[in-house]
């Protein structure tokens, strides 16, 4: 016979997929086996069944699918004899979960089982209800399964009892029922009872609160007293556990003491006693006895308690830290940090020892150890602990780098009392561990430099040092090439020397030279290129000497593959070329960023959000501080008059053209987006698909280039407006228009945008010489997310549209829908209009902006004309 | 509450597993092997618990198989070492010094001892002996079952003869 087919035995068909030698055999075999198995349940064969389910379960152990076997499950449940049960109800366990709906099927037979005359039957019923069932069977059968909890035999009891666990997780709302029935099990005899039960109360407690009051009230005492026992019972060989009695059941005892305790002080008075008994007479020198130790601390920990206690337990834990096990240690590392929010005083006391268990060769001990140790800094520790984290910091293993920089980085920051201290401890970070830093961190970094004027030339020469040797960590490279780029020339003429300083001489070519290194390192990324790429520009105009070779160097990237290099490293050949009277305007030093409105931004936990074009009152303070020593703000400040407060703000401007926050991730910021946007994406109806960003270059430069017959500069502005992240509400013309006229010298025709006096500014979506289209806007009160939008169209042309069409489509995260139209012919000369009522659902309402594609279709002098356009200059929060 | 009871051979294969909260086929495969990778991994001196997605696993290794428990975090970690003790001194009751050899060939049984010892994720039993005698009774039913069954077929045997 053929050893693989459906006569095999279960013990065959493990030895054969055992002498497996490869995946690829064992899969043969399991396939064969599946296929006999599958055969077998088709031809319903009943000898087999049991068999074949034993072979399903352990070839789903093996992580194959074996969901068509789960009806065979049903079956064998459903059959009479204990047996087939038997391994029915194991392969229901195994082969299903709460999740499955064939599971609903099970219900009727449990309900028969549960009720059963034989107790291992309904044994079985329980188990697997307990372990499986799902909210609508619990809802089902809880009534079975409070009765069982007053069956005769105590092992069914048990079961009953942690059914109802997990009923009373399922649906809370069926606790009231059981806490009578679990209040009666406290006071068997029976351990397995015992335990079961009052593993049952403290789950009862924690759903409901009428059954911690019930507890509280009737069960404390009772407990107490039971646990009295226990602690001081005789040797019974058949719970002895290394010299102690039941030591499962002293846990679930003190757990269940800890919940009544806690926040009672009645409850806590009664049960003093009797922890400190256990916590005095537990022998410490096994397991079982530390693991008793261990949930009695914790008890004390919890409840109300006058101190006395607390020191017990505190002493215990200090007991705990010094012992050689290291689960022990791990664990007193895990209490020992519950225990600082109630004092961390006595806590501090281990603080040496806690350092020691930081640089464990245990990678579970040491994040212990380090999440503890972080709570324990304060003001007066901080700047040993400091020391000795970053001296370790050289010499921890690559993988707890990350954990150990991120706590490292956030305690210097909330501790920094003086800011060299800050930006010296930051400075070693970043020399021993820069790739591991997140960007906000180095973002405020240079947020505290911007804002420390006195420690400037000390920072950029201690950066330069730095950098000279480790250049592979990416964020000191770049905090490098900023400050270079910013303070280059105190580098150079060793300002502000420090008295603790010892003295450097750098050129400026070794300042150029360090920045060239940056961008030419082949590891860098795309930011801290063009971060180096400013730094060039700025350097230039400090030291022009060398203005010619950092032209060449800049140019190199005019070939660059990535789009963001390119294209500044063109504007900027352009600025140096042609614009020789703005540069040093243009490149001056960044005026001092300000760190409440950083923090503010970092405590809205977006990071990257800093160049999107969200949230634009906030960003206002960062170019307003010093509007008359910023002279590119007032250039580009062109919220002249009545624009409403456009997110464009100098600040903003110059804080991405210093490409602070020049963030990898294009998504919101149309950095990347208008060169592309200006070539077509216009007509790409596919592209709909995909959430476009809202752009702004885009409609603005669209309406300038139509009015313009000179694209030359256009260029030129068109690069700085993508170079800034020109954002959502920057497109109307007027902003626009102003910025050409620096540029040019001469521009188009002041356009401004319609103004009114709704809550949304009423927009031109779209107009051409035939064409126009106007939204206004509304909103439904008490749905944000939904825009009613009212389209009106106009026919500016001589002729009458006929079959007038307007069709919209949006992105995904959008939703749309169009009421028909008043008409569909539309009167030729403005004279009467269609209108169309829109409703658009914004699911990432305050996230992402509207955006949306129209195609209009008309006929005019028998004509078929379609017009299609992209519309993303809606106003923001819509 | 315990959420899944994992026992894992030095060479990684899986040797029961048993998911008291409710993990799809994809995610159990997933939680196996990253588990497998981080506990394999561990060297012997270190300690027996590992932080794993919010979790406590406890893990305990016999001879040549690793006995993996996931537990919350607020759990006692030092009582879950010793439930696997239990558990195993229980299976070795039951095979006579089990090996891992007794647990492929009778995976079954050791479910069923598992399903003795725990239940809805908390511990049942604490007697190591009411379990051997719970085990030992539903055995024999079994048994009792077979030899009816047998002896059924043989009556029809020879009845039909």
């Amino acid at each position: 016979m053929n050893p693989f087919s459906s006569g095999t035995c279960l013990r065959d068909m493990i030895r054969a997929i055992r002498a497996c030698k490869t995946a690829a055999e064992e899969r043969a075999v399991v396939r064969k086996e599946c296929a006999a198995i599958r055969a077998s349940i088709n031809e319903d064969d009943q000898d087999y069944r049991h068999r074949n389910l034993a072979k399903l379960m352990f070839i789903q152990m093996l992580g194959y699918p074996t969901h068509f076997g789960q009806m065979e499950c049903l079956k064998l449940i459903a059959s009479a004899g204990f047996p087939e049960k038997r391994i029915g109800y194991l392969g229901l366990m195994l082969l299903l979960d709460e999740r499955e709906e064939v599971l609903m099927l099970v219900t009727n037979s449990l309900k028969q089982d549960l009720n059963h005359s034989n107790q291992y039957i309904v044994g079985l019923a329980l188990c697997a209800l307990g372990n499986i069932c799902s909210a609508e069977m619990a809802r089902d059968l809880a009534p079975e399964v409070e009765r069982l909890l007053q069956f005769r035999d105590p092992n069914i009891r048990k079961k009953a009892a942690l059914c109802s666990i997990r009923i009373i997780k399922k649906v809370p709302a069926l606790a009231e029922n059981f806490i009578n029935c679990a209040a009666s099990l406290l006071k068997e005899k029976h351990h397995g009872v015992l335990i079961t039960g009052v593993q049952l109360c403290a789950d009862l407690c924690k759903v409901s609160s009428e059954a911690l009051e019930y507890f509280r009230k009737k069960c404390t005492e009772g407990l107490v007293r039971t646990l009295r026992d226990i602690v001081n019972s005789p040797y019974s060989p058949e719970y002895d556990i290394s010299g102690v009695t039941d030591p499962y059941l002293h846990i679930r005892l003190l757990k269940l003491l800890r919940i009544l305790g806690q926040g009672d002080a009645d409850a806590s008075d009664r049960m003093t006693d009797i922890l400190a008994q256990v916590a005095t007479k537990t022998e410490s020198n096994k397991n079982a006895g530390n693991a008793i130790l261990y949930e009695c601390v914790e008890t004390i920990m919890s409840i109300e308690d006058d101190g006395g206690l607390r020191v017990l337990a505190i002493n215990i834990l200090g007991k705990f830290l010094s012992n050689r096990d290291n689960n022990i240690r791990y664990v007193a590392l895990n209490m020992l940090m519950r225990a600082t929010t109630l004092g961390a005083q006595a806590v501090q006391r281990h603080r040496a020892t806690i350092l020691d268990c930081v640089k464990d060769s245990d990678a579970s001990i040491r994040k212990r150890a380090l999440d503890l140790l972080y709570l324990l800094v304060n003001d007066n520790n901080v700047k040993p602990l400091i020391k000795e984290l970053i001296e370790y910091l050289e010499v921890s293993d690559q993988e707890f780098k990350g954990d150990l920089t991120a706590k490292i980085c956030s305690l210097v920051e909330k501790f920094s009392s003086e800011k060299i201290w800050y930006i010296d401890q930051m400075l070693k970070v970043l020399s021993e561990a820069g790739n591991f830093v997140k960007d906000e961190v180095w973002h405020a970094l240079i947020v505290v430099i911007s804002n420390a004027s006195d420690l400037h030339g000390y920072t950029v020469r201690a950066l330069y040092r730095a950098f000279l040797t480790s250049t592979e960590q990416e964020t000191l490279v770049r905090v490098a090439v900023w400050c270079i780029g910013e303070y280059g020339d105190m580098l150079v003429n060793n300002v502000g020397m420090l008295d603790i300083e010892d003295p450097i001489t750098v050129t400026e070519c070794d300042a150029v030279d360090a920045v060239e290194v940056a961008i030419k390192r082949h590891t860098s990324d795309l930011t801290t290129k063009a971060m180096a790429l400013i730094a060039l520009l700025k350097l230039s105009s400090r030291f022009p000497s060398y203005s010619e070779r950092i032209k060449g160097i800049i140019v190199q990237n005019k070939g660059n593959v990535v789009l963001e290099l390119q294209q500044r490293s063109i504007e900027f050949n352009r600025i140096l070329q042609k614009h020789p009277k703005f540069r040093s305007a243009l490149v001056e030093r960044m005026p001092v960023l300000d760190e409440a409105t950083f923090s503010g931004r970092r405590a809205g936990s977006l990071p990257t959000a800093i160049s999107t074009s969200s949230g634009a009152p906030s960003n206002l303070p960062n170019g307003i501080a010093k509007p008359a020593t910023a002279p590119i703000p007032d250039l580009l400040d062109l919220s002249s008059d009545d624009v409403p407060a456009p997110s464009f703000s100098g600040g903003d401007f110059l804080q991405d053209l210093l490409g602070v926050d020049l963030s990898p991730t294009p998504a919101p910021s149309g950095a990347d987006m208008p060169p592309k946007a200006s070539t077509d994406v216009l007509l790409d109806l596919l592209s709909i698909g995909m959430p476009l960003p809202v752009q702004t270059g885009l409609s603005a430069s669209d309406i300038l280039s139509s009015s313009q017959d000179d694209k030359a500069p256009f260029v030129n502005f068109n690069g700085l407006a993508s170079l800034s992240s020109l954002s959502a509400n920057a497109t109307s013309p007027a902003n626009a228009a102003p910025m050409m006229d620096l540029l040019d010298g001469r521009g188009p025709g002041p356009q401004k945008s319609e103004e009114n006096d709704q809550a949304y500014p009423s927009l031109v979506a779209y107009e051409s010489s035939s064409l126009r289209v106007m939204f206004n806007f509304s909103k439904q009160r008490g749905s944000p997310q939904t825009t009613l939008i009212q389209a009106t169209f106009t026919n500016l042309s001589s002729n009458v549209y006929n079959d007038f069409l307007f069709q919209a489509a949006v992105p995904k995260f959008l939703q749309l829908h169009l009421d028909p139209a008043s008409s569909n012919t539309l009167p030729a000369s403005g004279d009467g209009s269609i209108t169309q009522n829109l409703k658009v659902t914004n699911s990432q309402h305050g996230k992402k902006s509207l955006v949306m594609r129209v195609r209009i279709a008309y006929k005019t002098n028998n004509k078929d004309v379609l017009e299609e356009r992209q519309i993303n200059n809606f106003p923001q929060n819509l | 509450m315990i959420h899944f009871v994992l026992l894992i051979s030095r060479q990684g294969k899986v040797r029961l597993t048993k998911w008291y909260s409710p993990y799809s086929q994809k995610e159990r495969t997933k939680v196996i092997r990253e588990l497998g990778g981080v506990i394999l991994n561990r060297g012997p001196k270190l300690c027996n618990f590992v932080d794993w997605r919010g979790f406590k696993v406890v893990y305990k290794r016999y001879a040549s198989l690793y006995f993996c428990m996931c537990i919350d975090q607020d759990d006692n970690e030092l009582e879950v070492l010793e439930i696997i003790h239990h558990f195993v001194e229980i299976l070795d009751r039951y095979f006579g010094s089990v090996c891992e050899l007794d647990l492929i060939f009778n995976f079954h049984k050791a479910y069923y001892i598992l399903d003795e010892l725990l239940l809805a994720g908390e511990l049942q039993e604490s007697s190591k002996k009411t379990v051997a005698r719970l085990i030992a009774a539903q055995d024999s039913l079994v048994e009792t079952a077979k030899e009816q069954a047998s002896s059924i077929s043989n009556i029809i045997a020879q009845a039909t003869k």
